[in-house]
Formats: C-alpha cells, structure tokens, sequence
C-alpha cells in the first residue's frame, strides 16, 4: 500500500492551465476589447450549469467533480477559439453540447473519446459557419471601440449602438483574408501587406500567440503537459510549410507565419495537449502532435477552412488509441536492450 | 569513479528520515514474553521441535528448516516453551500463523556458540549451517540467504552488492547499522564473496546518507571493495533497479538479478550473516526503526518475537491520535491489524500512523490519462492501460501489457493526482489472475480425470462386449457338437450336483488328510459327537421333561 501521495490533484492541474491562460487573455482583451471577457463567463456558467446536470443525472458526487475544474477547463478553451463577437446563444450552445454530448455522454472527466472544446467548435463551425466569421477587428484598425456595456448589448440582442455597422467593429482575420486573396489571383508578399498583418502573422494577434507560447512555457515548467505534443506540432506545421513555402512563396506563406497565427499556439500548448484524448506514450504523442500539424497546414493550405486546429485535433482524437497500440514503449527486462558494463 | 547507469522513472517523496536517524541503535529490553513465529522467510514454515513447558536456551533451535528453501528459527532468549499456538503475525493478510511462545527466565543463558569455518569446508556445508542458523534477507524480502548463496548453476556470481540504499522514506535501521556496525558488515560481505567467488563487491548507498557512507567507507579502506555513493531516488534500493542502476543491465523479465551476474543483500543480512559465521549466534534479533507518531522515534535492536506494543512503548509511547501502525515504510508497507503481533526477521520499520502523518487520500477521481504514472514506473510500464484493464478485468489484456513485470514499487500510486491506489488494482488483477489459473490446473485436472473415467469406462464396455460375443460363438459351437461331448458335459453337471448335495448332507471337503493321528483320531471323535446331535436333533425324543 502506499500511504504517502503528492500533493497533485486534478484541479491543480487544471487551476494551472486556467492559470496559463491568463497572460493570453490578458493580449486578447487588450487588443481585440472586452468582448471576450463576456463570452468567457457565458462559456464558464453554462458549462459548470452542464456538469452539475449532468453528474446529477449520471448519479456522481456534484460537489468533488464541479471542483475538479475541468469543465472549466472546457469552456475557457472553446470560448477562446470562437469569435468573441459571436451571439450568446452561439457560445452556450456550444459549451453545452461540449459538456453534455462530447464529454458526458461518452462517460464524463476521463473518458471522452473527443476533445470536448473542439467538438463544440466543430459541431458550430459547421452548423452556423456565417456566425464564425464575427472576429473583432484589432484595436488600432477598429474605426470604433465598443465598451464593456455596448458589447454586452450586441452580444444578447445583436444591436450596436446606432451609427455603427458590424463592418465597422470586425474584420476578416489574417488566415481569412490570405485565403480569400490567394484565389483572387494575388501573391503572398501582396497579400501580407495589407494592414492586418503584423512582423510574423496577424497585427495584435501575432502577440496573443506569443501570450500563449509564454502561458505553455509555465505549464511545460510546472510539468502540467510533456514537451511531446507541442514540439510536434509545430515542428510539424513548421515542417510541412517550410517545404511548400521554399517551394513556392509566392502562393504558400511563411512557416513561422503559419506558427503565430490562428490556432496555432492555443492548439499547440493547451488544445492538443490534453491528456483524456490524445495518446499516452512518448512516442504516440510525438507522432499524434506532428499528424496535428501537419493535418493544420493542409487543412489551411488546401481545404475550405480558413483555420485547421479543431479538425485536426479531432481526426487524431480518433487515431489515438490506435497510435498507443502501435508506440507501447520496451518495458525494462523484455526483448533487446543496449549492454551495459560488460 | 564509477558511471551510473540510471533507471527509468522514480520519485523522491519528503525523506522523513532525520525522526529517527539522530539517537544511536538502543538494545530493547528484554520482554517476558516471546512469540516467535515459524514463518518467518519465503518458502517452507520451519518445523517445530519443541514441546509446551520444555526449557530452552538462547539461541537453541526450536524451528526446523523444512526444504531446501526454508529457515530454522531459535528461541531468542532462554526460558520455558509455554505453547505452540497460532497466533497473530505481521502479515497484509491479519491472519494468525504458527508459533512459538517462550516465557523467558531472564538468565540469558546461551547454547553452546559455534563458530562456522567457513573458509576450508564444503560451501554446500557451509549452506546448510547457515540454513540452522536461520539466516533470511533483513531488507524486508526475508528470502532464506543460504539458497541466495548458492551460485549454481553459474560457477560463480562476478557481482556482490551490498544494499545500503534504504530508499523508502523513514526507515533508518540500516543507516544507522552501516554507522555503528560496519565493520561487521564487511566481514560479513567477505564472507558471501567468498561463497560466491565474486570478482568485485560494491557497497552502494545513497547520497542523503553522509554519516554512514564516511563509515563504509573507513571500514572498506583496507579491502578491495568499492563504496558507490548513489542518487536519493525512489526506488534505487529495489534488486532490479540497482543492478540497472550499477551494471546498466536489465534484469529479464521473470528472473533474478543472478541472471545478469549480480547477486545482492541487505547490509542488515552482511552483518547477520557475520554474527552467525564468526561468533555462532543464530538470527535471533534484528534492528527495527520505531518512527512516524511516536515520541522518541528510534532504532532499537529487538528480539525476534518481542510484542509490538512493548517495542513501541520503548520510543516513548505513541501519541494519542496514532490510527495504526504500517510495517515497512510507506511506500510499499502494510497495516498492522494489531499491536499484538511480534517482532519479526522481515520487520526493519514500524511507523505509528496519524491522519496528521499520513492523511487519507482523497476520494479517487477518474483516470485523465495524464501518463504522470508512466512517466516514474522503473520498469517502463503504462499504468494507466494496466489501471484500466485491471478495473474492466480484462486480464488478458493486463497480462499483455506486462502486468507481472510490476514491481509495486507505488512510484505511479505516489504521483496520481486522480489519487487513484494503482497498486491495489495491479495486486487485484494479479491475485484474479493466480486464481483462475488455479482454478484451470484443477479443471484441466479433472476434465483429464474425467476423460480417462470415459475412456476406461469405454474400454470394458468394448471388453464386456467381446467377451459376450465370443461365449455367444462358443455356446453355438457347443450345441453344435456331436453327443459324446455332451454325455460328458452332462456327466460333468451330474457330478457337480452331486458334490453339492454331499456337501449339503454335511460332508467337508477334507482338508484333514496331513493332520497326525492323534489329531485324526480327536476329529473323527468329534464327528462321531456331532453325528449324534443332529440324529438326537432330527428325531426328538418324545418326552423329554
């Protein structure tokens, strides 16, 4: 028996990553306004609201796994990827098909076979891809600056204060607008001219990536998550861009411009990472990451997307247990090992 | 110095160590009464040899070793042999066991000592003596050393290492051994090389140790023997693990360290081993870390046989709210179910157990598959796929994934923040799975059994049938004779008959015809009386009174 445990727990954990997230929110509601702080409290009610009906209706204890912050967890990461602009019922029906549909009903905290935050974002980007589009414009692009109160207003009845159009408060993001001008006939060195663009990826935005690398460096410190998953996936991104951009840059983009863009970093450090859904071992993790970012790039490059992170984490939530089957590691005593001293 | 090789995983919980490594090892007096079990190794109980009330000396034997893998166990003090009883043991299972129990007399007077010449006898010898000596690994495994000694089938083991590493958190007892005793425990190494014909002996201990790494070290300076100060890592001090540690082999799964040239003991086993080769005294006391929630926490050098209770009482009686007591330490120890139970050759910690110690572990969430667990497994396994298996039993598939190459070290139950008890679901999985394969040698056993029933019961059916069909042919070839054969059968029945009907009228079969005459003559008296008798019987006299 071991008498003796760590003082770990899963709401450490998740308090962490809450935690990690902070500096990215921080970014966000500095260059894009406060939009996302209310989506964020929507996303976080409706979905501590789910997991207490749920756990009540599946007969658990509500108290031990409400504390457990995972559905927390679920709705900041989901509310993260929508456009903070997005009407209210978008951001509560999203969080409750994450909690209710992905995550309970295929057996709650540990046994979901998705990753509930992007099967919510999958399930509306698909279902109401005209209301996905509703990204802030950049605070020194915007030609107007909602207040806390004006957001709060347009997000629940969808009226802006009169004399404002929506075109005025949002615009179309970097991976958005490369795409669109791709097929238009233009280059890539044209294209990333425009204003939106920063030095590496989208103005503003390119920061709130950075955020999050910083927040997925504190979680990789404080052994949260393994360097595994992260490190393939861009390396993966990276990889597959680096070719096509070598190949041709004036129709594919730049690596690193892939990597401080859209989903990327979030995806990277706090999407894919999760442990319920992705594979165990180092090796599986490893190749689940790189599948991830290649599967990003070609969904970018190539597909009707403009972003790729919430299908590729999802096709790969489907590989994993087979990737484990196939990267179960040598246990000490079995097969060939290395010789030591002779 | 020597390059470590490492092993994968391990932790380094809070070391606990300084409670009770301060005050040196303290002899515990002498109780009144000893209850010795007979069980006290791997393998066979020893046998008992004495009888309620007989007097027994210090050291004499009252246990003898059974078999080859066994050990003999002495009474530790001298006294009266009051019972072989059973009686409560320190055992996860709480189930009482044999023993001895000795009133002692307080005289101390010991058996005759003698010393074992070790150097110019037969190691086999050599082997059994240490078998009657009662000799068993004092790391906590308590496997019988003499059966440890034996280097066959290799001609020799090139590898003797001496455990010092003691890497479960609170136990001191070898520390301070190594301290006190090291010299001791040199000459008792010298010894195993010697039956081992080991090349090299490497006393490994780790780092958080300073005091008695300088001590072995002093006490090593004039042999060949090399002192490897290893890292404070959990669970260094596990056979496989070491020996991956110093050799950077691997241990085959299902072998012994042998297996790879290394043989290794407790330093505590050096040190007996050198008590009972150069000064005959048996194992007949042991260091025993008293620690956790006591008042004085302290390492005592008790009897076999001495009364938990009794042995705690000497660290200053524990604190009000002690909850139990763990044999071991706390990673891989186990509940005392009472404080009844008697000092034992496995026993080197007790730890006085508190919720402010210990807290209980939360109530367990469900497995994330945060892989922290694989992440410390010393063997590389995936606890959580094995977690996972053992609760849908699906032990087949635990068995797949090497669920016997878990060493329930509790690295992966000690690191779960789902504070999920791994190592109970493993043990669980694994006691399933020894069952059912059990309950199939018996079922294969009696479906053969019955297999065979069929076929032996199919046999003489087949014979029976044979056999009637051959008279069937035989009576048909008979009525089918000519008569003479017949007359003759005929004959044959009408003699029978008439063997019958004279053995009806009284005639015996005369089985008489070798007696003397004298008998002859007595016989045919007695036939003549009886002759009378049935006549008399067959016409009764009409008027008889």
């Amino acid at each position: 028996m071991t008498y003796i445990s760590q003082p770990a727990s899963v709401g450490l954990i998740m308090g962490k990553v809450l935690l990690a997230l902070g500096l990215g929110i921080a970014a966000h509601v500095a260059y894009f306004g406060p939009a996302i702080l209310v989506s964020l409290t929507l996303a976080s009610l409706t979905a501590l609201l789910c997991e207490a009906l749920m756990l009540r209706l599946r007969g658990y204890a509500i108290a031990p796994f409400l504390k457990d912050g995972s559905a927390l967890v679920t709705a900041w990461l989901l509310a993260l990827s929508l456009p903070p602009l997005a009407p209210w019922w978008l951001v509560v029906g999203g969080t409750a098909f994450a909690i209710v549909v992905a995550k309970h009903l295929y057996g709650g905290l540990g046994s979901n076979l998705f990753n509930p935050a992007m099967a919510g974002y999958a399930l509306l980007l698909v279902s109401f891809p005209a209301h996905m589009t509703q990204w802030p414009a950049v605070d020194m692009l915007a030609q107007v600056h909602l207040s806390l109160p004006d957001t709060v207003v347009y997000l629940f009845t969808g009226h802006l204060p009169a004399g404002v159009t929506l075109d005025a408060i949002t615009m179309a993001t970097p991976l958005d607008l490369l795409k669109t001008q791709l097929k238009l006939g233009h280059t890539v060195n044209e294209i990333t001219r425009a204003p939106v663009y920063g030095h590496v990826g989208g103005r503003g935005s390119e920061l709130v990536a950075l955020a999050w690398l910083a927040g997925g460096l504190f979680l990789l410190q404080q052994r949260v998550i393994t360097w595994h998953v992260p490190v393939a996936m861009l390396t993966g991104l990276f990889a597959a861009a680096l070719w096509f951009h070598v190949y041709d840059p004036d129709r594919y983009v730049a690596p690193w411009f892939h990597l401080a863009t859209g989903g990327a970093m979030l995806g990277a450090f706090f999407i894919a990472t999760d442990p319920v859904t992705g594979p165990t071992t180092p090796l599986g993790k490893l190749i689940f990451g790189a599948a991830i970012g290649l599967l990003v790039y070609l969904i970018r490059t190539f597909g009707g997307y403009p972003d790729g992170v919430a299908f590729a984490v999802l096709i790969m939530n489907m590989a994993a247990p087979l990737i484990d089957t196939y990267t179960q590691p040598r246990v000490v005593g079995h097969g060939p090992q290395k010789s030591g001293k002779p | 110095m020597r390059e470590l090789y490492g092993f994968p995983g391990g932790v380094h919980p809070p070391e606990h160590k300084t409670e009770s490594s301060g005050r040196p090892i303290a002899p515990a007096p002498l109780p009144a009464r000893l209850v010795v079990p007979l069980m006290q190794h791997i393998g066979n109980p020893a046998k008992p040899v004495v009888q309620p009330g007989q007097r027994v000396l210090k050291g004499e034997l009252i246990g003898k070793a059974d078999g080859y893998i066994s050990a003999s166990v002495h009474a530790p003090t001298s006294g009266r042999v009051l019972a072989v009883e059973p009686h409560p043991v320190p055992h996860p299972s709480g189930l009482p066991a044999l023993c001895v129990v000795i009133e002692a007399d307080g005289e101390e007077r010991w058996v005759d000592k003698t010393p074992i010449e070790y150097l110019d006898r037969d190691p086999s010898e050599v082997r059994n003596r240490l078998r009657d000596m009662g000799l068993a690994g004092l790391g906590g495994a308590v496997f019988p050393t003499h059966v440890k000694l034996n280097p066959a089938p290799e001609p020799n083991i090139p590898l003797l290492v001496l455990n010092g590493c003691e890497c479960e958190p609170w136990i001191t007892c070898d520390d301070r051994l190594m301290q006190e005793r090291a010299p001791s425990i040199v000459a008792g190494a010298r010894i195993m090389r010697h039956l081992l014909g080991a090349r090299e002996v490497i006393v490994a201990i780790e780092d958080n140790k300073p005091e008695a790494i300088a001590a072995m070290g002093e006490a090593c300076r004039d042999t060949d023997f090399e002192l490897v100060v290893v890292p404070t890592l959990y669970p260094s001090g596990s056979g496989k693990q070491l020996t991956q540690l110093l050799t950077g082999r691997e241990v085959p799964s299902g072998g012994r360290s042998t297996d790879v040239g290394v043989q290794i003991f407790n330093v505590g086993t050096a040190h007996a081993l050198d008590r009972a080769v150069h000064h005959g005294e048996p194992l007949i006391s042991r260091v025993v870390t008293v620690t956790g929630n006591v008042r004085r926490p302290q390492n005592f050098e008790a009897p076999i046989g001495m009364p938990l209770a009794e042995l705690v009482a000497l660290a200053g009686s524990p604190r009000e709210d002690t909850t139990g007591y763990i044999m071991g330490g706390p990673m891989m120890g186990f509940d005392l179910h009472t404080d009844r139970v008697p000092v034992v050759k496995a026993m080197n910690c007790v730890i006085a157990r508190s919720h402010r110690l210990f807290p209980p572990a939360p109530p367990a969430l469900p497995c994330i598959r945060c892989t922290r667990c694989a992440q410390v497994c010393p063997v590389r396994l995936q606890p959580q796929d094995l977690y996972w298996f053992a609760r849908a039993r699906d032990f087949g598939k635990a068995q797949e994934h090497y669920l016997f190459d878990c060493i329930e070290c509790g690295c992966c139950a000690y690191v779960c923040p789902s504070h999920i008890p791994l190592v109970d679901y493993y043990r669980f999985a694994k006691s399933e799975i020894w069952a059912r394969e059990r309950e199939k040698k018996a079922a294969d056993r009696a479906r053969e059994r019955h297999e065979f029933r069929l076929q032996r019961l199919e046999r003489e059916k087949k014979e029976r049938a044979e056999k009637l069909a051959q008279k069937a042919a035989a009576s048909k070839a008979t009525a089918a004779m000519p008569t003479p054969d017949a007359d003759a059968k005929r004959a044959a029945i009408q003699a029978a008959i008439e063997r019958a009907r004279a053995r009806q009228a009284g005639v015996e079969p005369r089985n008489v015809d070798d007696l003397p005459p004298d008998k002859l003559k007595e016989i045919q008296e007695i036939e003549a009386r009886r002759a009378k008798l049935r006549e008399a019987m067959q016409n009764p006299p009409e008027n008889t009174p």
